[in-house]
């Protein structure tokens, strides 16, 4: 009865291994409300975007001058099929007691993601060398603030991986290195929908409009 | 405009930075106070240092205290940084009133250059080096205990909260030392602050102090919210929270929420100066109105972060110095969640003044004044807590009566300043610098120097003089009215801020009148210094082993003073409000109980310490443009993070015959003390045992 | 204190026009309408202190009275009547008293140009094409519509005895309707810091007979020199003049071109949002 209490949004492991579940509910929700003041943040990047994108464009470079929207709708897939790889190496760290299941799907997040980031850091050096760079105008800072921004954080998620592969070498499948991983998880979503607020909000918008 | 790149070893760093050199080449009395300030530092630190030695306490100052996690040491070093701020900030309070008073026609002692930096570096340092560090402290030591906890959510978490803000008070000192900090206030308008206008290394000291210190409080605020959500004790729903709890409840939220806007805005900043963006630049698009909207958004909540926990100890305070429960509880909840909510719709009055139009500033005026209603009823509440009660006056109860009076006149004035024509009349005049003290003195401060002698008794088990501590009291009072009031009527004189010479005659008096208030205020803080000594000489005569010295009504008053390092040798159930009244009337304050466990305690870990060090080079390195230190201090950061996520054994485990051993010890000491009435409270009589009453 | 305060002082409470004048009002209204509220504490509170001390042997002890539904009533109920009323006078006021909104009279207004610089404030008077610098002349009884820019950082605009404030930005331009009521001189000031020089840049405003400005402005465009590019670079060095100056004649364009020399010629704002 208790256990049935004990429910947190997103992936529970109860029913497998109760001691974690046990544990999981205080962090998980902290985690929840750190990512909340990390939505914050980028909800505040959004907004200085939008008061930047046209009336701070100052002569230079304008959206459609820079953005590539086919390499964006790339990174798209990309960031898209990442959620769902992650997707099947949280419930692989649910329901199969091995290693090799959710170390096979991790690797292949990372390298949708580094993938994400190679395409990403392309599409930045492109556009320096048109001269679209931060120092040009206010609508460019903005943009590369809120676009890096959110690659540093898949490349912090990028990073965050790493560790969680070599964690699960050498402490294997423990409380701690489940936690871990759940909450690595919920930060690859979060990343994921902000994404799709960027390539909406940034990338169609801006050439639509 | 790019930074210039420079991989020299030092950075943009020379000799001539250091302040004392800058004393011997340029010797002004400006510069002596400057090299007087930096001599200060430096002595108390090597002061300190061999203290620290010949007393033999740097073990325990290592082991016990800078590796706890400990919520209630993290607490207590919270306090300590406050109070060290308080001194500096007092001083350069002190120091810009006297400029002023001298200062009328005549250019007084201080450079215009030193007088910016030091209205700078006062309001930085009160808000974000001492009274946020004072409120969490405040929140970190009774919160968990006040809930039935053991701990906070996530205590190493904790810890580099606290070592964070540790490392933006750093860095703040060490400007007094090395550098210049920024002249462009706590607010750091820019293009004032662009690089183009403010070259140099102060602004960047402003930089990486706050966004250290910012992102402390913001992890801090997840710490406490996820605590109160998931850590209260069974039975304690949260309409039977002290309401302590419930305010600490909204400042975590307020923390969580606020603080973002603030890391954002200084980060721009930053690439501005750094990097040459164009975020709020006079060219190029740059918009220096987005700053303003940017920092206010975190600024009003910021003040409601400063208050409300303050309103939280003055609830606590005046029930238990009226020996009766909070009137209103459900009143008090509803209006402090409003005034939290509404926080978040205000902002744009600190800008009444930018040219955005009679629609707009009317919507935030109205939704300005919605806040005073709350506030009000919470006045009203606490006055009405006094009445049927039987009140004792003391020193935490002088103080909080001194605010309702106090307070109420800073919210008048709050109201004017929210009506947009006047506030054209006077924005950035002394009226503003009056209301803004007007709220932060009578309220933050008088509420956490009201809660420090509250929960002295309990966190250090023996209780503070009060006749040092009434003392204290007078001089704040007094002190607060004399430098105010006059600044009010300057304001409405013509009289504006951060002006370091005065033209107009008639300003005089005033002036000479705020000057000595000023010197009420700092021997108020002196008298605090002085109890604390005297109390510390004549702990013995003032013990409170049984944990109750004021006949409390929440469960932090339950167990010993001071409290075992898990708080609750068992955790109490709960089964309403007042929770540790309820028991001491059923005559169950003191039972043994049925049954003792284990209690899994975190280990101390050095990795907070660590982060702390890193921070505190990594935001040296970033003023002084010291690549090759950056990055070092980047990777000890992350790379302590990450080592810490391979040590397995972080906790250790008391045992339960341990745990009952000490804690039928204490029950035995408890029921040989006499109990206490309370007209004999401040007496040594009072071993922290209280009478109850039929 | 007020009446102390006001006698000799530079503030918005010796009002010499009307728009300080309904300021002024408007203050003394909401203190007025506020001490509803606050008086009732001020009393309460040293009487409930007496009555209710440790020691009392008048007042009932209730430890646990903590509720009364009359009472919650007013408290709730009394700040939000006020509030509503305060609230209404707010919206009223905030549109009379928009720095923006022209003054209603019978002739147009006196058009000056205001550039903010580090630490001075230049004024420009398109329609007599001279400038003035840490002065300003106006006619009194005659609404003056300033046009405001900074070149330098944020700054901010004010005549303390005239009426409110209004920041200055670069690329911006910001406006300020003013009138004095009765000739006189009356200071000026920059309120928002901008650096070593903040605490120097005062001007002294005179309001003259329209009679006495046309003579004045024929006067400086007789005998003072040129506002031309060379005379500009001197002023937009950052310093502090040591008395007030004078041109007889204004480069074309000046104002505006401050203005573009941000924006890159590009549309500029109000501040209020709008493009000019």
């Amino acid at each position: 009865m208790k256990r049935q209490s004990l429910l947190h949004p997103g992936l529970n492991l109860g029913s497998t291994d109760e001691y974690s579940h046990d544990e999981a509910e205080p962090v998980i929700f902290g985690f929840w409300v750190f990512l909340m003041a990390d939505l914050v943040l980028f909800a505040i990047l959004f907004a200085t975007y939008a008061s930047m994108s046209v009336q701070g464009q100052a002569g230079g470079p304008s959206p459609t001058d820079v953005f590539d929207l086919p390499s964006a709708f790339i990174e798209t897939m990309l960031l898209l099929s990442s959620s769902i790889t992650f997707g099947m190496a949280s419930l692989a760290l649910k329901y199969k007691a091995d290693r090799l299941h959710l170390v096979f799907w991790l690797v292949l997040t990372f390298c949708l993601g580094a993938g994400f980031v190679g395409m990403e850091v392309r599409d930045f050096w492109i556009m320096t060398q048109q001269g679209a760079v931060p120092q040009r105008s206010g609508f460019l800072s903005a943009f590369y603030m809120l676009v890096a921004t959110h690659g540093i954080h898949v490349t912090a998620g990028l990073c965050w991986m790493i560790v969680m592969l070599v964690q699960l070498l050498v402490l294997g499948r423990t409380t701690e290195v489940k936690l871990r991983l759940m909450r690595l998880a919920l930060f690859w979503h979060m990343l994921d929908i902000v994404w799709v607020c960027i390539f909406t909000f940034v990338y169609l918008f801006g050439v639509a409009l | 405009m790019t930074v210039e790149s420079s991989f020299s070893l030092l950075g943009t760093l020379t000799p001539q930075d250091i302040s004392f050199v800058q004393t011997f080449e340029n010797p002004v009395m400006s510069e002596f106070i400057d090299g007087a300030a930096g001599s200060v530092l430096v002595l108390g630190m090597i002061t300190v240092a061999a203290l620290l030695t010949y007393y033999r306490g740097w073990k325990t100052l290592w082991f016990d205290w800078l590796t706890s996690v400990d919520h209630k040491k993290v607490g207590i070093m919270y306090i300590v940084v406050a109070f060290v701020m308080l001194a500096r900030a007092i001083i350069e309070g002190v120091l810009m009133r006297y400029q002023q008073s001298i200062a009328v026609n005549d250019p007084g002692v201080l450079t215009p250059d030193h007088f910016g930096q030091l209205f700078s570096t006062h309001g930085s340092i009160m808000i974000f080096f001492m009274a946020m560090p004072f409120i969490t402290g405040m929140i970190n030591y009774v919160m968990p205990q006040q809930l039935g906890a053991r701990d906070v959510s996530f205590p190493l978490l904790n810890a580099i909260s606290l070592w964070l803000t540790a490392a933006g008070a750093a860095l703040v000192m060490i400007s007094l030392v090395v550098g210049k900090f920024s002249t462009g206030g706590w607010t750091a308008y820019p293009p004032y602050t662009g690089i183009e206008f403010s070259p140099g290394e102060g602004v960047d000291y402003w930089i990486w102090s706050i966004s250290l210190t910012s992102i402390g409080s913001t992890l801090t605020g997840v710490n406490f919210a996820t605590t109160i959500y998931k850590n209260r004790a069974p039975g304690m729903t949260l309409f039977r929270m002290p309401l302590f709890c419930w305010t600490s409840l909204c400042t975590s939220v307020l923390m969580i929420f606020a603080m973002a806007p603030l890391t954002i805005a200084t980060l721009m900043l930053a690439l501005d100066r750094y990097a040459g963006f164009h975020f709020f630049t006079n060219d190029l698009g740059g918009n220096m109105m987005n700053y303003a909207n940017l920092f206010w958004l975190f600024g009003h909540p910021e003040v409601y972060i400063l208050i409300l926990p303050a309103f939280g100890v003055f609830s606590e305070v005046i029930s238990t110095f009226s020996g009766k429960t909070i009137y209103g509880y459900k009143s008090l909840v509803v209006a402090t969640m409003s005034i939290a909510v509404l926080s978040f719709t205000v902002w744009l009055h600190h800008f009444f003044t930018m040219g955005q139009g009679a629609n707009v500033n009317a919507i935030f005026g109205i939704a300005t004044m919605l806040i005073g209603v709350p506030t009000g009823v919470k006045v009203y509440d606490w006055l009405l807590t006094m009445v049927r009660g039987r009140i004792r006056l003391t020193t935490a109860m002088l103080f909080s009566i001194m605010f309702l009076v106090t307070f109420v006149i800073g919210g008048l004035t709050g109201v004017i300043l929210a009506n947009p024509p006047v506030d054209f009349a006077v924005h950035n005049s002394l009226f503003l610098v009056a209301h803004f003290h007007n709220m932060v003195i009578p309220g933050v401060l008088f509420g956490m120097i009201a809660g420090y002698q509250f929960w002295f008794p309990k966190a250090f088990g023996f209780r503070l003089a009060e006749g040092w501590g009434k003392a204290s009291f007078w001089c704040w009072s007094i002190g607060f009215y004399l430098t105010f009031m006059p600044l009010y009527a300057l304001g409405l004189m013509g009289a504006m801020r951060r002006t370091v010479e005065w033209f107009r005659p008639e300003y005089l008096g005033w002036l000479q009148v705020a000057f000595v208030g000023a010197l009420l205020l700092f021997s108020g803080f002196i008298f605090l210094c002085v109890q604390l000594v005297v109390s510390v000489r004549q702990r013995d005569q003032r013990r409170v082993p049984a944990g109750d010295p004021w006949d409390g009504r929440s469960l932090e008053w339950s167990n010993s003073a001071p409290p075992p390092e898990y708080n609750f040798a068992v955790i109490p159930e709960v089964s309403g409000q007042d929770a540790f009244t309820r028991l001491k009337e059923q005559g169950k304050a003191y039972a043994s109980p049925t049954a003792y466990e284990d209690i899994v305690v975190p280990k101390n870990s050095i990795v907070a310490p660590v982060i702390g060090v890193g921070a505190i080079a990594l935001g040296f390195a970033l003023v002084w443009h010291i690549w090759w230190l950056v990055a070092l201090g980047f990777v000890t950061i992350w790379g302590a993070v990450i080592a810490r996520s391979f040590v397995t054994e972080t906790e250790r485990v008391i045992p339960a015959s341990e745990v009952r051993a000490d804690h039928e010890a204490w029950l035995q000491q408890v029921r040989e003390c006499a109990t206490t009435p309370r007209e004999q409270e401040d007496t040594s009589a009072n071993v922290g045992r209280a009478e109850v009453l039929a | 204190m007020l009446s102390v305060a006001a006698t000799a002082s530079n503030g918005f409470i010796n009002p010499a026009g009307p728009i300080a004048e309904a300021l002024r009002d408007h203050l003394i209204f909401i203190v007025m309408v506020m001490a509803v509220v606050i008086v009732p504490l001020f009393i309460a509170l040293p009487w409930t202190l007496w009555r209710y001390r440790l020691r009392t042997k008048s007042g009932s002890y209730q430890p646990n009275w903590e509720f009364s539904w009359p009472l919650e009533i007013l408290i709730w109920g009394l700040p939000a009547v006020i509030v509503v009323v305060l609230g209404w006078n707010l919206w009223h006021q905030s549109y009379e008293l928009d720095p923006y909104k022209p003054l209603a009279a019978a002739e147009a207004p006196l058009e000056i140009q205001a550039i903010a610089l580090d630490w001075k404030w230049v004024f420009i008077y398109p329609d007599q094409n001279i400038a003035s610098v840490n002065e300003v002349m106006i006619v009194a009884g005659r609404p003056v519509r300033f046009r405001l820019t900074s070149g330098t950082v944020m700054q901010s605009f004010m005549i303390p005895r005239l009426g409110g404030q209004i920041y200055t930005m670069a690329g911006m331009e910001t406006q300020m309707n003013l009138l004095a009521s009765e000739p006189g001189q009356f200071r000026g000031l920059n309120t928002q810091y901008n650096g070593m020089g903040f605490a120097n840049q005062k001007f002294i405003t005179h309001a003259v007979s329209q009679a006495d400005f046309d003579a004045w402005a024929t006067k400086m465009s007789d005998s003072k020199p040129p506002l031309n590019q060379a005379a500009w670079a001197l002023l937009a060095k950052p310093s502090v003049l040591p008395a007030p100056q004078s041109f007889g004649s204004v480069a074309e364009g000046l104002f505006t071109g401050v203005i573009a020399g941000f924006t890159g010629g590009h549309p500029h704002m109000k501040a209020d949002g709008t493009d000019l």
